[in-house]
């Protein structure tokens, strides 16, 4: 199991190095470090020499990829992508083109992103299973039917749409919560409460038929029937074995996800104004602060690469047939 | 008076060309036929079909582009030419008959006055009633007409009398539920007709911060819809294809980098890596406004980019569940067997592993299409999607955020968009579930 692990975060090493190739190699077709300087410094009464040492002070006066001054392995060695790679695999975010601390505004911003993404998941996950589990009890019928039909036309629906009627509706129209803003402590309740509702809702379509189905791919199997001749009632069946067994899909799809809920709803949060994470990104994007967009899509890959990790280690923890070491 | 081509146009009717002669030449197989009239079989699926259709006629007719006294029309904005003429001075209300705000104005005895205005394009001499009966006799006539011609064609296709097969086909007694696809046909027409009949003296959906109507630019951005959903999947198509087979039946090194790949670019959050993507080409295209000779190409250009990097960012997933699949068919006996005999790799891949991978890449394609539709409104959102300047119903929703910010709020922009664009995704979102029903093999025995 350990040597499982090991060689899997070993895995993950060549992959957040194409990451970080990627992502430099498309942030600077767009911006040379001279550009990102005069907008840094103002576009007016910035000399070379000015621009010369603002590269100097956020270490953006390398060449790209390949050194051509230096001599051997140093060619590729005294780069940007080497050098800041490293940095990165550290963890050590530095400082945004702006001067902020990246690590402390992301520690900073964190608690927004899962104050308003935790409540999500977990009231979402438990909604969906409880009503799949409700329309697995009567399927086949009018219900489900009409369940169906509900889920698809909920599906069909932008997400934009249901944060701007929510909007208009609880907020402009009938006053409950404020429209956008955040504060921290249990002051942040009444700005979460809409998001959370939100995302719930907007989740609902597609979450129902996917926990629906997996529910009724193991209510066919032979040890349902069983438990069904014992005389058990549908209910205990229900509830007993289908779900019990149909855990483990649901923790596949559940784990890899858990790890990006630090990284925050990018939407979510630039739509109401909740200072996480998700709008961190989004406005570092729209700033084109490279600094920050890089920490950031490192960050997320981790997490992603964690979340997959997670999930395997998941599946040995509750189905002992499932063993990764071969 | 000329024709001419932007890429996108090229590509789409590239597309339908192709889509028709693939058509065509899967009609041979009675199996693939038996399948597709198993899909069709259902009426949710028959209705579905007929409003994508007309969404797809929607997408063609724009997509047909003529140079006149060297301005760019489209065929859909030569119907429409009436609508793009009365443009109005700002903000009003559907079927308003004065603007929604109201304006400081000089009386002709030298006061001023805060008062409504009256449009200057809406007539409200003609009654609503008469030219919703007009419309309506109109979408029927249509209707009929159609129908006769479908169930004539159909009759000398078969071999059938006109008279024994029509009666049939209108009482649903059919494999196919022809009823249901003409009664969904008139409704369509109908609606339509009777729309087009009021836009000629109201603005049925109302207009926009400009004076634009609101109902010519819904009617517009169904092209863009359609098209970044039609065209990635094009685009990731063959990508995925290559690539997940490749992986599958080469195995070794070759499934290594394909599997790096697409765990690499999978890791990186996906609206940054399509936010990068695009920043990198709205610079390009800004070191280089010589590419373009109208606001219309540059338009079209950055949409045929977002459809590319769309495309470029989606393959992964086919691509995966591809390889799978590979892997398993290529250790099917009849795979075995045929290396033994000494095929070709390449035949190999063509008569045994592609046929049967074919359902996964059809259920995968219908199932991303509306995935890809409401991605673009979110794109556009960001400030990362279509060009601005070009209609989409993401650039609508984007323009609604101030508008309900405003008092009293204007409502029928968003509410048009988001009709139009759940009409598209949710017949959509029906058909693929048929398809993904049909064609799934672990639907066969029929137990759900």
């Amino acid at each position: 199991m350990l040597s499982y692990i090991i060689r899997r975060l070993l895995f993950a090493i060549p992959i957040l190095i194409g990451v970080n190739f990627i992502t430099f190699a498309l942030f600077f077709m767009v911006n040379t470090p001279d550009d990102m300087a005069r907008a840094q410094l103002g576009a007016k009464q910035t000399t070379p020499e000015m621009i010369e040492a603002w590269k100097q002070d956020h270490h953006y006066n390398k060449p790209l990829f390949f050194n051509e001054s230096a001599a051997g392995f140093d060619k590729v060695q005294e780069t940007l992508f080497v050098q800041e790679s490293l940095k990165l695999f550290m963890f050590e975010f530095g400082k945004s083109d702006s001067g902020r601390q990246i690590s402390s505004d992301i520690l900073e911003r964190m608690v927004p992103s899962l104050t308003l993404a935790l409540p999500t998941f977990i009231i979402g996950l438990t909604t969906n299973i409880a009503l799949a589990l409700l329309i697995v009890l009567f399927r086949g019928s009018r219900l489900d039917m009409a369940a169906m039909m509900i889920a698809v036309a909920i599906m069909s629906i932008s997400g934009l749409f249901y944060i701007i009627a929510g909007q208009v509706l609880f907020s402009k129209i009938w006053h409950w919560v404020p429209i956008s803003g955040y504060e921290s402590g249990w002051d942040s309740l009444k700005f979460i409460v809409l998001p959370v509702l939100i995302g719930v809702f907007a989740g609902i379509g597609s979450g129902l038929r996917w926990y629906r189905s997996l529910f009724l791919e193991e209510i066919n199997k032979d040890y349902v029937r069983t438990a069904r001749a014992k005389g058990l009632s549908e209910i205990q069946v229900l509830f007993r074995h289908v779900f019990q067994n149909g855990l483990l899909p649901i923790l596949t799809g559940v784990v890899v996800v858990i790890p990006s809920l630090f990284m925050g709803s990018l939407i979510m949060e630039s739509f109401f104004g909740i200072p996480g994470l998700g709008s961190y990104t989004l406005d570092a994007i729209n700033a084109q602060d490279f600094a920050i967009v890089k920490a950031m899509v490192f960050l997320g890959s981790v997490l992603y690469i964690i979340g997959l990790i997670l999930t395997d280690i998941s599946y040995t923890w509750f189905d002992p047939r499932v063993r990764l070491s071969k | 008076m000329s024709l001419t081509f932007l890429w996108t146009d090229i590509l789409v009717w590239g597309l339908v060309i192709s889509l028709f002669i693939w058509g065509k030449l899967i009609g041979r197989s009675p199996q693939v036929q038996q399948q597709w009239l198993r899909v069709f079989n259902s009426k949710v699926a028959m209705v579905s079909a007929v409003l994508l259709l007309t969404y797809v006629l929607f997408a063609l007719l724009d997509s047909i582009h003529l140079v006149i006294n060297q301005h760019t029309h489209s065929l859909l904005d030569l119907a429409l030419q009436h609508l793009i003429d009365s443009t109005e001075r700002t903000y009003s209300a559907p079927f308003a008959l004065t603007e929604y705000n109201k304006s400081t104005q000089v009386l002709a005895d030298g006061t001023t006055a805060q008062i409504y205005l009256p449009l200057k394009y809406v007539n409200p001499q003609q009654s609503i009633g008469f030219l919703i009966l007009q419309g309506f006799s109109l979408g029927l006539l249509i209707s009929v007409l159609l129908v006769t011609l479908h169930t004539y064609w159909r009759s000398l296709k078969n071999n059938q009398a006109w008279l024994i097969l029509a009666p049939k086909m209108l009482k649903n007694e059919t494999q196919l539920p022809w009823l249901t696809a003409y009664i969904t046909l008139t409704l369509v027409l109908i609606t339509f007709s009777v729309i087009y009949q009021l836009s000629h003296h109201y603005h049925v959906l109302g207009t926009d911060k400009v004076g634009g109507d609101v109902l010519y630019e819904s009617l517009k951005s169904i092209r863009t819809g359609v098209l970044i959903g039609v065209l990635t999947t094009l685009v990731m198509l063959p990508v995925a294809l290559i690539l997940g087979i490749s992986a599958g039946l080469f195995k070794g090194w070759v499934d290594d980098v394909i599997q790096y790949l697409y765990t690499t670019l999978n890791s990186i959050p996906g609206v940054l890596l399509i936010a990068a993507a695009v920043l990198v080409m709205q610079v390009i295209m800004g070191n280089h406004p010589d590419w373009f000779a109208s606001t219309e190409e540059r338009a079209d250009i950055r949409l045929l980019f977002l459809i590319f990097i769309l495309g470029l960012t989606s393959w992964t997933g086919l691509c995966r569940l591809l390889r799978a699949e590979t892997l398993k068919i290529s250790q099917i006996e009849f795979v075995t067997a045929s290396r033994a005999f000494g095929v070709s790799r390449i035949k190999i891949i063509y008569k045994h592993i592609l046929p049967n991978v074919m359902h996964i890449v059809l259920i995968a394609v219908v199932l991303d299409f509306s995935g890809l539709v409401l991605a673009e409104a979110v794109l556009s959102y960001v400030g990362v999607g279509v060009d601005p300047t070009m209609h989409s119903w993401g650039n609508m929703i984007n323009q609604a955020r101030l508008e309900m910010a405003r008092e009293p709020m204007v409502w029928w922009s968003l509410l048009s968009a988001f009709f139009f664009m759940f009409i598209l995704v949710l017949a959509a979102n029906l058909f693929s579930d048929r398809v993904q029903f049909v064609l799934d093999p672990r639907n066969q025995d029929g137990r759900f």
